[in-house]
């Protein structure tokens, strides 16, 4: 079994668009399932749910994903649709709420006692979250798992599903934009996203400076400079919402007394 | 005789004279390191995305501001548009948390990146002590003023003023 989409047959490449045809299918049938029981699915959910899953199909299959197993910065630009803008949109489109307004009470139910469990609390934390997203980064750039992965097919799959994974869980941990069980502070999810976004920028100039196996230092340098810019980008949009979370939810109320006398 | 308005305005600012300052030193952090970043890195080109691969420490260090200012710019607008929600803006006060916010991160650039970490040098291949001496001064006197701002601005005086 070789490894990467850069040996993958045309009926593999078929295949592959047909499973993102089916995901975008399936959230229509949900929000029509959806739209019998309550108000009208907002239609900015339908598109980032659409746009969400073109991101992570450009990085997975077609000309994209070819050409990244040979051209570091095409990967990186891969990296940046499948681990931080694609898991970015499919969060705003609330697929968790969606699911549990889409399927039969009892079901509903049990997914809800499973995300309030332990062990999801535990994962969901931004702090787990993090550690598994950038933490995991270090670990794919850093070590010969980079090389390796282009030469096994699982290794391929295993390591892009946590990509795609480990963003969407790190996205979901900090912004509440579905169904948030534990609830954090606004700081500690500040702090948390500092620390994150920090540990993002040094990476990307770790690799401008010591370029992964199999990448010319040409290209490293980059992908480096992308994933640092890209990066910020995306940052900008995580800081900018949760700042307005925080702007939302102090805002002045009038005060008790003044309710009373209104009475 | 002050209106009843501006003695409202007078309140609130002084139930929120802390955060009219920590808005400014977040502001103030935010713009010298966007300023550093934009004019020095990106349109002058005097010193680079990565000058040197060995001081480990400096790259943390670098990337940990970096974030904080990155953070701290849109932070502390948000603050900003609270406080002007609350009518309990403060001018002088916020000019005065710019001003030792800036100043301080210039000067920690100015002596721990670039003196003692030797991170990067403002500019290279020039002889280099004019450069430091103005970007360190320049540091100083934005501290000074700060401070002078924020202790003149206490709620003490004001206060004793009402």
């Amino acid at each position: 079994m070789s490894g990467g989409p850069a040996s993958w047959t045309s009926w593999e490449w078929i295949m592959g668009g047909l499973i993102f045809a089916l995901l975008i299918l399936l959230y229509m049938v949900a929000a029509a399932i959806s739209n019998r029981n309550y108000r009208n699915w907002p239609l900015h959910r339908y598109v980032c749910w659409v746009v969400g899953m073109l991101c992570i199909g450009l990085s997975l299959i077609g000309p994209l994903a070819r050409l990244s197993t040979t051209n570091f910065m095409i990967h990186m630009l891969g990296h940046l649709l499948l681990g931080m803008l694609g898991p970015l949109l499919i969060a705003f489109s609330a697929p968790m709420t969606l699911l549990l307004r889409s399927t039969p009470v009892p079901l509903a139910r049990r997914i809800t006692r499973l995300l309030k469990s332990k062990p999801a609390q535990i994962v969901a934390h931004p702090a787990a979250a993090t550690l598994l997203n950038i933490g995991g980064l270090w670990v794919l750039y850093t070590t010969g798992l980079f090389m390796a992965m282009h030469h096994s097919l699982l290794l391929y799959i295993v390591v892009h599903f946590h990509v795609f994974a480990a963003g969407y869980l790190f996205t979901v941990s900090l912004l509440y934009v579905d169904v948030a069980p534990h609830r954090l502070s606004f700081q500690t999810r500040a702090i948390i996203l500092m620390i994150a976004m920090a540990g993002h920028g040094i990476l990307s100039k770790y690799i401008y400076a010591y370029p992964p196996d199999g990448a010319s230092s040409e290209q490293a340098e980059l992908g480096g400079m992308l994933m640092y810019y890209g990066g910020d980008a995306i940052d900008l949009f995580l800081v900018y919402w949760l700042c307005m979370q925080w702007y939302k939810s102090v805002r002045p109320r009038p005060a008790a007394s003044m309710l009373q006398t209104l009475d | 005789m002050k209106s009843a308005k501006t003695k409202e305005n007078q309140s609130q600012r002084i139930r929120y004279s802390a955060r009219n300052v920590w808005s400014g030193i977040l502001f103030g952090l935010g713009l010298v390191g966007f300023i550093d970043e934009a004019v020095f890195h990106q349109l002058l080109h005097w010193h680079h995305f990565y000058d040197k691969s060995t001081s480990d420490i400096g790259l943390v260090s670098d990337g940990l501001f970096h974030a904080f200012s990155w953070f701290a710019t849109i932070g502390s607008s948000f603050m900003l548009a609270d406080l002007h929600r609350r009518h309990a803006f403060w001018l002088k006060r916020w000019i005065g948390g710019i001003l030792l916010g800036g100043g301080a991160f210039q000067l920690y650039d100015g002596i721990i990146q670039h003196k003692w970490m030797r991170l990067h040098q403002i500019r290279y291949n020039v002889d280099i002590r004019p450069y430091d001496w103005v970007w360190n001064l320049i540091a100083v006197g934005m501290i000074l003023v700060g401070i002078i701002l924020i202790v003149r601005t206490q709620n003490r005086t004001l206060s004793r003023e009402a």
